[in-house]
């Protein structure tokens, strides 16, 4: 059997030193933000505790996915994104779904397959988004969703709105055409986007050397793009290059691309024990958990962190409650929407909870 | 046309989808173009000839080769509030693309009730020497993916009333062009806007047998049977997704015997759907068995000599039309 990688020695050079992202996000972020992140990440982390344990259960069809380990990438990232900038999570991206305000028990309806969930049983797992929010639900084929946010980014400047796109998708993404793609046309066109590259080190059992012998980060370069490395796992840090990203985009500066540099803390999905993955490795990352680490900061700060977690398991229960009570899909119903039969919808607003959203906004899809 | 109504411009199949892109531009501001060298060039057929001069370079964009891009980004921006119509170069490299179609576009609205109103035109088709990359006929890969339209006209006025129709729909629509018909098709054009409704045509009555075509195939089906010494109907089906079966069934009810055409390969093509329909739902009132005529299965081949022994022609045509009239 192949002994379990070694990621650490095994990583690819780069040029570009693992950093915290430049200026300090406390210019930007007030107590009540630096709380509000971690509430976020622990609701992010509570809502798929409950869906593995569902799923152990036997009540959550197929397989279940998370993103344990990296609540800070996707919540920091999302955090700066202003009601009218949609984002294109994946598959360890809950932390978008919450910050964007979809309801948890809309999430925990949408694991156990039933009418109530966000795709009302016709998705599975996270396969899914409230685009009624600004979340545009993914597919499973990498990274095709990072050329639709560049299609968003593409429309927002045709129809003169300021706004910006974004899409998270992980190091093994970066080895399909798709990324090319999305990379080229975004710079060419300096289209407002940002890509939050989440090198978690692993792309199912593969490991980055077997993924890229040049980091997708320092290729970015080489399409006349900017691009940042910054610790996932400190969700201020990955909330100050998105912000820093997003002005750049709005300004008309063009696209950017942010490593978050993370781990996946548990298998490829609930059906993966990653022995490939040493358990030093994984007790390495351990010590940096991104939840662990804000409430050490607030903790410093006099905020009382139990208070928070007990309110965020207050609601994931109230929710799960809800969730649990919702019917099962009418499979008389399977028919049904395979075409639009009226005028369409577009993408609709989110949740934008930064402090620091003044009156920037172009007006929104609702305008 | 109507009594009294001056008589309509002639134009090309070509110039009619020129005419209904201008026309549907002007009339909407959120419709746009993209596609290879479709600008200053005016595309590689010129089906987008002129159209830079009069709507810059915003809204006629040439773009990277790159076409899972230019599907991606047309879905992107349709679902903030764009219309695009992308063209692909040749329809055989739409194959580069073909997961944003399929799993990207065609899902969308089943799977979250968000609508992706694309338009993807397909310059496709043989008959021109463009060998096995330049000669395809790709519709029924997209008739097999749930949540897409396909469309094929087969004249110049179908083609400008198909393409608004495609423009209009909240939905993917894929827009089969044949290339022999771009400058050989030549008729009649209605001027301003209307649409032609997704549905098969009759395109000659009869009673004795029925062929199903669509594309440049009606054109041959109806030279194949014009001396026939029987009444053959001639059903341009124009919309391969949704299928119209209703019309299809009932001109089989009428002639009892129907041979279906398609100039795509024979294995899973078009046709093939078509006449398990018919068997399936018209078997009681058939007098002979369902017969197809549709290339042959192997790439389409470049020299004249080849490709015309893979194409259906007028003449394999009206060999199967004289066995099933023996029926």
């Amino acid at each position: 059997m192949t002994p379990p990688h070694d990621l650490e020695h095994e990583a690819p050079t780069r040029a570009v030193s693992l950093q915290a992202a430049p200026g300090s996000s406390h210019d930007h972020l007030d107590l009540d933000d630096r709380r509000r992140l971690l509430h976020l990440m622990l609701t992010t982390r509570a809502i798929e505790e409950r869906g593995l344990l569902l799923y152990k259960q036997g009540k959550v069809p197929g397989s279940f996915y998370d993103g344990r380990g990296q609540e800070a990438t996707a919540v920091g990232a999302t955090y700066a994104l202003g009601a009218d900038d949609p984002v294109c999570p994946l598959i360890r991206d809950m932390g978008a779904h919450v910050v964007k305000g979809t309801s948890t028990a809309g999430i925990l309806g949408q694991y156990l397959g039933r009418a109530g969930g966000v795709s009302g049983g016709r998705e599975g797992n996270v396969h899914f988004g409230d685009w009624h929010r600004g979340v545009i639900p993914m597919v499973s084929m990498l990274p095709d969703m990072m050329v639709v946010a560049t299609g968003m980014a593409m429309g927002f400047r045709m129809r003169g709105e300021r706004r910006c796109a974004l899409s998270f998708f992980g190091d093994g993404a970066t080895s399909r055409g798709d990324w090319h793609e999305a990379m080229n046309w975004a710079a060419v066109q300096q289209l407002p986007v940002i890509f939050v590259l989440e090198n978690n080190q692993l792309a199912y059992s593969t490991p980055l050397t077997q993924q890229f012998r040049v980091n997708p980060v320092e290729r970015a370069a080489g399409y006349g793009m900017p691009a940042v490395t910054v610790d996932g796992n400190d969700v201020e840090a990955v909330f100050d290059a998105t912000r820093e990203a997003r002005l750049r985009a709005l300004d008309g500066g063009g696209p950017t691309l942010i490593e978050a540099v993370t781990m996946r803390m548990h298998g490829h999905g609930a059906h993966d024990d990653a022995a490939y993955v040493s358990p030093e490795v994984l007790a390495a990352w351990q010590e940096k958990d991104p939840i662990v680490r804000q409430a050490q900061r607030l903790s410093a700060l006099g905020v009382d962190v139990d208070a928070v977690a007990d309110e965020v398991k207050a609601e994931v229960a109230d929710a799960l409650a809800e969730a649990l009570a919702m019917p099962v899909p009418d499979p008389a119903t399977i028919l049904d929407g395979l075409y639009c039969e009226s005028e369409p919808q577009i993408v609709g607003r989110g949740d934008a909870p930064w402090s620091g959203h003044g009156d920037e906004a172009w007006g929104g899809a609702d305008a | 046309m109507r009594p009294g109504a001056a008589p309509m411009p002639e134009l090309t199949y070509i110039e009619a989808i020129n005419e209904a892109l201008r026309e549907e531009m002007r009339r909407d501001d959120r419709v746009f173009l993209m596609g290879e060298d479709i600008g200053a060039y005016g595309g590689a057929f010129k089906a987008t000839q002129g159209l830079i001069d009069e709507f810059g370079a915003e809204r006629v964009r040439d773009t990277p080769i790159a076409e899972a891009a230019i599907i991606g980004t047309a879905v992107g921006s349709a679902i903030v509030g764009m219309r695009p119509v992308c063209e692909m170069q040749f329809a055989d490299f739409v194959s580069c693309g073909f997961d944003q179609i399929v799993n990207v576009a065609g899902k969308l609205h089943w799977r979250s009730g968000l609508a992706a109103p694309i338009t993807v035109r397909l310059p496709a088709g043989g008959g021109v020497s463009g060998g096995p990359f330049h000669s395809q006929n790709p519709e029924a890969w997209f008739m097999h993916a749930p949540g897409l339209k396909v469309v094929a006209p087969s004249t110049p006025a179908d083609a400008k009333g198909l393409l608004l129709a495609a423009i209009r729909d909240p939905n993917p629509v894929i827009f089969i062009e044949h290339k022999a018909l771009y400058r050989r098709a030549r008729g009649e054009v209605p001027a301003g806007d209307y649409e032609t409704p997704l549905r098969a045509r009759v395109v000659r009555e009869g009673s004795d047998l029925t062929v199903i075509a669509y594309g440049a195939m009606v054109h041959t089906a109806l030279e194949a049977t014009q001396d026939l010494d029987a009444s053959v109907e001639v059903v341009d089906l124009r919309c391969l997704a949704p299928l119209d079966t209703e019309t299809v069934l009932a001109s089989v009810r009428k002639c009892s015997k129907v041979l279906v055409v398609d100039e795509a390969n024979e294995v899973g093509a078009a046709g093939a759907y078509v006449a398990a329909v018919i068997a399936e739902r018209a078997f009681d009132d058939l007098d002979g068995p369902v017969r197809r005529v549709a290339a042959a299965q192997i790439p389409i081949p470049f020299a004249p000599q080849l490709e015309a022994a893979t194409l259906p022609d007028a003449g394999r045509i009206r060999e199967a039309c004289l066995d099933l009239l023996e029926y």
